[in-house]
């Protein structure tokens, strides 16, 4: 139950990171990445995920 | 890029002349005269301060002040049809784009290492290539930094709005005196073919819905910022077919809330460019479109006419770009800040400005008397005076006179984004297309070929006037042609 960021998707923009409810969204090396262990898919917090919400690259942030 | 600003060296002179005589060497602002074209006797004395220094802002300051943008915000709340984020390019100069982003720190570092070597430096702002408001931890972190190493250089941003009203008391408390919003509409029903979404609270949102919150949002941002006394230019994209006739509106409702003045740009649209507009074919407006709707604005909102659509990491005067000069690679190990040279160049500036300002007055009355409208091309680097060459030149400078007065009515490209390869002819060629309806090109020089070839197509182009002041030496022209068509009549 986690969202992963395909990196060669990326635009590296950090929206994702700042929205994320849970802190899952880490700047490591030169990508953005999702923890696994905090991703809650936004599940009984919002709609939908929000760092796929605010993404500006369709299909970046997607199912693990 | 080739045009470079005067050093610091160059500042260690010893009269206003020999200031005058290195910026003429030296290069300085390439771009006419521009915005709000009002000076000190039209405004509020609180309110020219806050502009004369802003190249933006004011038609005064942007001959003489230069503005750098650091690419800091890469986090956008909206999707433009216009932009495409994954687009990086050194080449080009459009809004959006960069080379490099820089951290906050990073940032901090290159805005010092160029006020340590442009004494223009006037301006520091964050347009993105994201949001300046809804990345705002960067974009405030930057500011922070900076405004405690250069506390006189003026701090700006621009935003789409959405995320705005939730940090006017930052922004004010930071002495922010100058926030760009850029609004394509103010009816939801034309927003939504411009906007495919917004993010906003909690939800990406389409169609009438996001175009209704982004224009509520934006008005709202508007109105708090004027009650707090922050200068608001309103930024439109004129995008023909679908936002032309409605620019008009939305003029009049930001001038209702007390924007200070409305750039309308022409939309750039390219396929290359991989943005919807791009890949749907939806074209760009030309010259005369944009004009048309521009000129349909007067009497709302004073209008902004000297943009030039810069990058989001562009450097220098408008109409240069000297970005990449100071990429981090480039940057030295220790900076050292000069900001006595920033205050000679400051002090060289008001006196210059006096005397521009009675040199064009002057011209002006001169001008009244002949009556009929004409339309002159000026080859400038900047300072308001003719002082380039004809062969250097990439856009004129168009100035018209008439019996209201002498005054910049735009520019006009004459290299077009990409002519390379084509050759000198093709560049000629398009020279003589943008200058189709200008009897008068002013230049400091020009060589017997291009002259011969201007002359050939109707144009005179004149390099006798080499460093006057761009008023001085266009009521010189008018004058001894007016004088001609006087002596015939005295003498029939």
């Amino acid at each position: 139950m986690a969202l992963k960021i395909v990196k060669s998707q990326c635009t590296v923009c950090g929206a994702c990171e700042f929205e994320c409810p849970n802190a899952a969204i880490k700047f490591k090396g030169d990508a953005y990445i999702i923890d696994a262990e905090k991703c809650t898919e936004c599940e009984g917090q919002f709609d939908a995920p929000q760092c796929a919400a605010v993404c500006p690259v369709p299909n970046t942030c997607v199912p693990a | 890029m080739s045009a470079t600003l005067i050093p610091i060296s160059g500042l260690q002179v010893a009269s206003r002349k020999d200031m005058g005589e290195a910026m003429a060497q030296g290069g300085g602002c390439s771009s006419g005269s521009c915005g709000s074209s009002q000076g000190p006797a039209d405004m509020d004395p609180e309110t020219w301060a806050k502009v004369k220094d802003h190249p933006c802002y004011s038609e005064e300051a942007h001959h003489y002040f230069a503005r750098m943008h650091v690419a800091v915000a890469p986090a956008c709340n909206i999707q433009c049809n216009y932009c495409n984020r994954k687009y990086d390019c050194a080449n080009e100069s459009r809004p959006g784009v960069v080379s490099e982003r820089l951290t906050p720190e990073q940032a901090a570092r290159k805005v010092l290492a160029v006020a340590a070597s442009v004494p223009q430096l006037s301006v520091l702002g964050i347009a993105g290539p994201g949001d300046a408001a809804y990345d705002w931890r960067r974009t405030k972190a930057t500011f922070d930094l900076v405004s405690k190493d250069l506390p006189d250089i003026k701090l700006c941003l621009s935003s789409n709005g959405l995320a705005l009203p939730d940090h006017i008391d930052e922004i004010v408390a930071m002495n922010i005196d100058h926030v760009t919003i850029t609004i394509n509409a103010i009816d939801p029903e034309i927003g939504q073919h411009i906007y495919p979404w917004i993010f906003y609270d909690g939800k990406r949102r389409t169609g009438i819905e996001a175009a209704t919150i982004l224009r509520d949002r934006q008005m709202l941002s508007l109105e708090m910022l004027k009650a707090r006394g922050v200068l608001v230019k309103v930024n439109s994209v004129l995008i023909p077919g679908i936002n032309d006739d409605h620019l008009i509106e939305v003029n009049k409702a930001v001038k209702a809330r007390g924007a200070f003045l409305h750039n309308i740009m022409p939309l750039i649209s390219d396929p290359a460019h991989g943005t919807h507009f791009g890949l749907t074919g939806q074209r760009g407006p030309t010259g005369a479109e944009l004009k048309k709707v521009q000129d349909a604005c007067a009497g709302g909102a004073n209008l902004m006419r000297h943009c030039r659509q810069c990058r989001a990491d562009a450097v220098g005067l408008l109409g240069e770009d000297r970005g990449q000069d100071f990429t981090l690679d480039k940057l030295p190990e220790v900076i050292a800040d000069a900001s006595e040279a920033r205050t000679a160049y400051r002090d060289w500036v008001a006196e210059e400005r006096r005397d521009r300002a009675a040199a064009a007055a002057q011209a002006e009355a001169t001008v009244a008397e002949t009556g009929k409208s004409t339309l002159f091309a000026v080859c400038t680097r900047g300072s308001g005076r003719i002082n380039m060459h004809f062969g250097k030149v990439t856009e004129f400078q168009i100035y018209e006179a008439d019996a209201e007065g002498i005054r910049f009515v735009g520019h006009r490209r004459a290299d077009n984004y990409c002519l390379g390869g084509h050759g000198d002819k093709a560049r000629m060629d398009e020279i003589l297309r943008v200058l189709e309806d200008v009897p008068y090109v002013l230049c400091s020089k020009i060589g017997a070929g291009p002259k011969k070839r201007l002359a050939e197509a109707g144009i005179e182009a004149i390099d006798g006037l080499a460093q006057d002041y761009i008023e001085t030496a266009i009521a010189a022209v008018l004058h001894s042609k007016t004088a001609r068509p006087g002596r015939t009549a005295e003498s029939a």
